[in-house]
């Protein structure tokens, strides 16, 4: 397999000891075994995610996403950009798009960016690590590495919102995307494709501001993946990680459930089913362990 | 009354709807909608907002301006999208909620003390200090945004979450003293600078 280079956006939540710090550690060792070479975009920053709107308005959020894309066009010229973050994604698709679109606020995004001593074509093409695997990888690709396929784990993928809209994945439809359940099976697992819930809203950042709205959302997450008869949650976004994972002890104190389902990203599985170790893995990261993985792993 | 939003009462007059096509992001959108209520019916929080992004479109077409500035209901939504791509006359509804909640908070009409609108404000200020989220901050901050007491039995509460992501090496306390940051800082905040200059001086927030 030739060697696929992309200028990587890994966003602050996937930052040495940030929330999906984990995430990033298993996206590092699924790139190795796939000969990904992964290159950070020099002194990236934040992407104003989906709450940002509120202080930061328009044109603001539009400039420092456009930072981002001026530093990989003059470092990593002609390389994609790939977000493992769904905001991360959204936002830099989102502005991509409103640039492309709306010539004054490229000209006025680039006035902005003349204040930071730099400057944006409007070049870059912008993509989730989902879509790199998918589409350039493919679904034999990411079955080539498998040593230890994931035999009798039942899997409920939850998508969660960002990496599913308004963009998604080419092909997939919004209501019930498959792409999760087919890389599962792929890795030798079992899909829970009667999991009802897969692209239901986790709040999103209304999880710190609107805890009891959002711990509802949460709730029916996991029950329904309990329902559909899965061990545990995988998923592609890391805020959708963590609010699932986070606030089961939560629910089950406010609710009197008996939640403790592990919530593990995709590049977790892969890492696992390439061989990889627990610490590979980032299966030490988990607040909730994921022991019958880690079970692989010591095998 | 702040002065911005006078002015924009001065030259708007009684037409509402024109303001928000010219001042909210994506608001040239509006007139779009034929009021199937698909949205509503998508929302997520949709039980929580007293105004469904339906009722609101309306509203401006109406001229309700303070009826719609001051709602609590655009700062329910979670930025889920599902009523964008649901939306049959392709609406951007949800850049439309955020731009109009950014309005209002911009003219200072919007709800006092709203969850979101503080945890917004503090996530955006947060993230301009450094160029980077810091995670451990933003979480301290909207815990003691009610004051020490409340702050502290918040953190309480949540301190087993807190310890157990400390201990899964997802969380820093060491953070407390800078944590992440872009290097070209300078450049950055010069940079968000001139973009807010431009868009107060494009949507009448400065005189």
């Amino acid at each position: 397999m030739a060697k696929k280079e992309y200028a990587f956006y890994p966003g602050c939540s996937s930052q040495l000891k940030a929330s999906a710090s984990n995430y990033l550690t298993s996206v590092n060792s699924m790139c190795e075994k796939l000969d990904v070479k992964l290159t950070e975009i020099p002194d990236w920053n934040c992407c104003g995610a989906s709450v940002g709107y509120a202080e930061g308005g328009e044109l603001p959020r539009l400039a420092i996403n456009a930072r981002n894309f001026a530093l990989a066009e003059t470092h990593l010229p002609g390389q994609d950009i790939v977000a493992t973050c769904a905001a991360c994604w959204l936002g830099s698709r989102e502005t991509k798009e409103r640039l492309d679109h709306t010539s004054q606020l490229m000209k006025e995004t680039n006035e902005a960016l003349a204040a930071a001593g730099l400057n944006y074509k409007g070049d870059v093409n912008i993509r989730h690590m989902v879509e790199v695997l998918i589409e350039d990888i493919g679904y034999d690709g990411i079955k080539k590495p498998v040593v230890k396929p994931l035999e009798g784990l039942k899997f409920a993928g939850y998508i969660g919102c960002q990496t599913n809209r308004p963009f998604g994945i080419a092909g997939e439809s919004f209501e019930n995307p498959k792409y999760l359940d087919q890389m599962v099976e792929t890795l030798g697992g079992e899909a829970m494709t009667s999991y009802d819930q897969k692209v239901t809203c986790c709040g999103g950042a209304l999880a710190f501001s609107e805890p009891e709205k959002s711990q509802k959302q949460i709730k029916d997450i996991i029950e329904s993946a309990y329902d559909s008869g899965a061990q545990m949650l995988v998923t592609p976004c890391p805020l959708c990680q963590a609010n699932t994972e986070v606030y089961q002890s939560e629910i089950n104190k406010k609710y009197g459930t008996k939640f403790n389902m592990p919530v593990l990203y995709y590049s977790q599985l892969m890492t696992v089913a390439y061989g990889g170790s627990i610490k590979e893995a980032g299966l030490d990261g988990q607040l909730i362990r994921a022991e019958a993985l880690e079970k692989i792993c010591g095998k | 009354m702040t002065t911005a939003n006078q002015n924009a009462v001065e030259r708007y007059r009684n037409n509402f709807l024109k303001e928000v096509e010219a001042n909210v992001e994506e608001g040239d959108m509006v007139k779009m909608c034929m009021q199937c209520g698909v949205c509503a019916g998508s929302c997520p929080l949709g039980p929580h907002w007293e105004h469904s992004p339906q009722k609101i479109f309306m509203m401006i077409r109406a001229g309700k301006r303070e009826e719609v500035l001051s709602s609590d209901s655009m700062w329910m939504c979670t930025s889920c999208y599902n009523c964008i791509v649901r939306c049959p006359r392709q609406l951007p509804i949800t850049h439309i909620m955020h731009g109009l909640a950014n309005y209002a908070h911009r003219l200072g009409l919007a709800p006092k003390g709203q969850p979101t609108r503080e945890f917004g404000t503090l996530f955006w200020n947060n993230l301009v200090k450094k160029g980077r989220v810091n995670e451990l901050t933003l979480t301290i901050g909207h815990y003691f945004k009610d004051g020490i007491a409340a702050g502290i039995k918040t953190g309480l509460a949540m301190q087993a979450v807190g310890l157990g992501m400390v201990k899964a090496k997802r969380l820093n306390p060491m953070e407390i003293f800078g944590g992440h940051a872009v290097k070209d800082l300078k450049g950055f905040h010069a940079m968000v600078a001139k973009a807010q200059e431009i868009e107060a001086k494009k949507k009448g927030f400065t005189a």
